[in-house]
């Protein structure tokens, strides 16, 4: 049935090859742009609850501008405009990257932007379930703001939040397909190839597609292992109002 | 780089605006559908239909583990071929991109759209089920009377959410070269050259219809939080 796989293709390598480097592209966005926005995600969703009022209100903007403007169009920000707005010498260095990284760049800086926003979100609502007496018991204890939510704070909201971060996972895996709009050749674009090339429409996109439905099902298992191990015993009785609101989210992000 | 120049977008936002009402047509239309569909396909595995449910299951968790894009490839393939099938025509049926891209939404978002509702349905304390049983109502007239306008109700800032994501995601039509807001932009720019100037605008239009919902997504969620918090 996937016999055309074993084929060659116009470059001379099996149409098998193909997918596999795509899949390489895929897993490599998907990966660097997961750990880039989780950084980003934390501190934004960090300064989303602190007292310092001109940086609540910066994160509050990044938030609001990286998850309401579609994934498309801040792809074709970075790749098309960002070249044009800085000085011209920057601007032709970016446009002249050899071909995978010219494309690879932009797609990595949009996908972590992006998904940080939406990380932001989960961990600013990780920290607001905690009981209040967390953050006062490390101020009594004479913590600093820093490493109250070094030592404290986060540790717990992050263990928190596990369940409803597989969703992010799974949104930055999914969301690598839209880089191919600005010439990526990852998993979708080169099954799209294939199919172009030999008109087996079917082999091709079917192979894609039980590739991402084991991407999806390890990433799946592995957060709800991560989930397992890393849970606060005695968490899973929501407790506080801010802790029933995110029992609510997290079943709402949970995946079948 | 060149002074930025937005005459041309100006002259030109009548295309943008045909567009945008594609891209908030598909929007309606896999929100009225998607909903339709969602509800029925939660519905399907909270009574624990035999076979259906599984079914549904399996529906669901293959919708949400592909990526968008990959499915719309799909479904431009496999929907004139599964029309020329139901009306026995023999050969695939060409029915055009929007009417394909109006299936694939409808779809596809079901499979979301059910997730939130399967959950809510799950949050309805078991009392008003039996309640609603003794009243003697039948199964249907319990989901339609009774459950769900308590779970849209509890569930309408999640809903609106996915809706939001929704009207984003109709810009993936893009790849498929309809006219949609993106897709007007691009064809718009690849005739005046004028990249900058136009995806600007197109962020900006965006950003601005994303955050006035989002903000009603807060007001609903504080609204139906009252009735959560009891």
């Amino acid at each position: 049935m996937f016999s055309v796989l074993l084929e060659r293709g116009s470059d001379g390598q099996t149409y098998l090859w193909w997918l596999l480097s795509g899949l390489g592209w895929t897993l490599a966005l998907a990966f660097f742009g997961w750990w880039i926005s989780f950084l980003i995600g934390i501190v934004v969703g960090t300064l989303r609850t602190v007292r310092n009022r001109p940086l609540a209100v910066f994160a509050r903007l990044y938030v609001e501008v990286f998850r309401n403007i579609p994934v498309l169009v801040q792809m074709f920000l970075w790749y098309f405009v960002l070249p044009e707005l800085l000085p011209v010498e920057i601007g032709t260095w970016i446009k002249q990257l050899a071909p995978p990284w010219g494309s690879f760049v932009p797609a990595l800086v949009c996908l972590s932007f992006y998904t940080a926003a939406r990380i932001a979100e989960q961990v600013r609502a990780g920290l607001e379930a905690l009981p209040r007496g967390q953050a006062e018991a490390a101020a009594a204890l004479g913590l600093s703001a820093g490493r109250t939510y070094r030592l404290v704070l986060l540790p717990q909201a992050l263990r928190l939040i596990i369940p409803s971060l597989t969703s992010e996972v799974m949104g930055i895996y999914k969301n690598t397909s839209v880089a191919l709009t600005i010439g990526l050749l990852e998993l979708t674009a080169e099954a799209r190839s294939i199919s172009e090339e030999t008109f087996k429409t079917f082999q091709a996109f079917g192979v894609a597609t039980i590739i991402y439905l084991i991407l999806a099902l390890l990433a799946y298992q592995l957060m709800s292992w991560l989930d397992r191990a890393l849970r606060i015993p005695g968490t899973t009785a929501p407790q506080t109002k801010g802790m029933r609101r995110l029992a609510w989210l997290r079943q709402e992000r949970a995946s079948p | 780089m060149n002074a930025l120049d937005f005459s041309v977008i100006v002259d030109n936002l009548p295309y943008l605006w045909k567009g945008l009402q594609f891209s908030l047509l598909l929007t309606v239309v896999g929100f009225s559908v998607g909903i339709v569909l969602g509800t029925g396909l939660a519905i399907v595995q909270h009574l624990e239909v035999p076979i259906a449910a599984k079914l549904a299951r399996l529906y669901v968790a293959l919708m949400r583990s592909v990526p968008l894009i990959l499915v719309l490839f799909w479904f431009f393939l496999l929907v004139p071929i599964a029309i020329g099938a139901i009306t026995n025509a023999g050969r695939p049926v060409p029915i055009g991109g929007n009417w394909t891209a109006f299936i694939t939404f409808s779809l596809f978002e079901s499979a979301y759209y059910s997730e939130i509702i399967r959950v809510g349905l799950r949050s309805v304390s078991k009392g008003q089920y039996e309640a609603a049983q003794a009243l003697s109502l039948s199964t249907f007239q319990v989901y339609r009377l009774v459950v769900l306008p308590q779970v849209f109700w509890i569930a309408s800032p999640i809903i609106l959410n996915q809706t939001i994501i929704l009207f984003q995601d109709t810009s993936l039509v893009y790849v498929l070269s309809l006219t949609d807001l993106v897709g007007a932009a691009s064809k718009l720019a690849q005739l005046n050259g004028r990249l900058v100037e136009t995806y600007l605008t197109v962020a900006v239009i965006y950003l601005g219809i994303c955050s006035a919902a989002a903000q009603l997504v807060a007001i609903l969620r504080r609204r139906s939080q009252v009735l959560v918090s009891r």
